[in-house]
């Protein structure tokens, strides 16, 4: 075995395979475990995804949405054991890899068509 | 008790812990190296263990380097290094040190070649600050002043300059050891160390301030 054979049969032992594709633009819940005390609850994140980033068992994906007027956007590692579930919601149209330009956008310009042809 | 492994760097990727953090690791595959000379106070002056790593032709060695080798009865291998212990005995010739001498949770440290950057300038070599690179200005790169004039007439020695950059012994110290896989010989250990990936790879068990 090779370098990279060897590095991808240790990552593939940690990566998840219940995940579903996720592309840019989608809007998603992610299910994030929180540790209260000795308690363990999951709390559902949603929002678009506005950027993907890396492969293999480092990818992961950032989620936008607007929260009381103020966006909020978190980077999950979507393999990482504390991510319980990834669901997507709805499948969004979209022209670019990167959608940085919908920090600058506010109430209606900030929305995305949906597309149909992507099952859910 | 842990000797050393000499070993060679992988590349980098993640593991999470029990806690589910992602720990950024090195992945090194290390071993198994026979021991080709074992060094005593009355033979050498001082005591060690002299260990080879690195399949190679044969036809690529010296006779020399065969007949060194010959005495362990080890298969022709390229790099021989040695590690000082206090104590040699329990270890004898032709013995194999494998990874399984370290445990996940060790600190060691690890000593590599860096990567080379050739002759470099004043701004990858030190970090020193550009010019303008417009408004009239040329100069863009240079270093600046070097020091005073006539008094001292001189360059002071130290002084920063351009000039070979990386390709020299680097030692990264106290990196912990996050996992062992014996079956496939390798090391995870966390953190980045010196060199690219193919590179030759040291991993000695930290040496502490204080001799602990």
């Amino acid at each position: 075995m090779n370098a990279q054979e060897i590095i991808r049969s240790l990552e593939a032992e940690q990566m998840k395979s219940d995940l579903p594709v996720i592309h840019v633009g989608d809007t998603v819940r992610v299910g994030v475990k929180i540790r209260e005390g000795d308690k363990e609850r999951t709390q559902p994140y949603e929002g678009v995804v506005i950027a993907k980033r890396s492969a293999g068992v480092t990818q992961n994906i950032t989620v936008r949405r607007v929260f009381q007027g103020v966006g909020v956007e978190r980077v999950f590692l979507i393999h990482s054991p504390r991510i319980e579930s990834v669901k997507v919601l709805r499948r969004g149209k979209v022209r670019r890899a990167k959608l940085f330009y919908l920090r600058q956008r506010t109430g209606k310009s900030a929305r995305l068509k949906q597309r149909f042809d992507r099952a859910i | 008790m842990a000797v050393g492994i000499l070993g060679t760097k992988l590349g980098m990727t993640q593991v999470f812990d029990e806690a589910g953090r992602a720990i950024p690791v090195t992945v090194i595959q290390a071993g198994p190296c026979p021991i080709t000379q074992v060094k005593t106070k009355e033979t050498d002056g001082y005591v060690a263990l002299q260990f080879a790593y690195g399949d190679v032709k044969e036809k690529n060695l010296s006779k020399a380097e065969m007949g060194h080798l010959k005495k362990s009865e080890s298969a022709p291998l390229r790099h021989l290094t040695e590690c000082r212990l206090k104590d040699v005995s329990g270890y004898e010739l032709g013995q194999a040190l494998t990874v399984e001498q370290f445990e996940s949770g060790q600190l060691v440290d690890v000593i590599g070649t860096s990567i080379g950057r050739g002759f470099a300038g004043y701004q990858k070599r030190h970090n020193f600050k550009r010019g303008p690179m417009a408004h009239g200005s040329k100069n863009h790169r240079l270093p600046g002043s070097t020091g005073a004039g006539t008094t001292p007439g001189r360059v002071f020695p130290g002084k920063r300059m351009a000039g070979q950059y990386g390709n020299e012994q680097v030692t990264v110290k106290k990196l912990t050891v996050v996992r062992v896989d014996s079956d496939r010989n390798l090391l995870l250990v966390k953190g980045a160390i010196p060199g690219k990936p193919g590179g030759l790879v040291k991993i000695v068990p930290a040496k502490l301030v204080g001799g602990k």
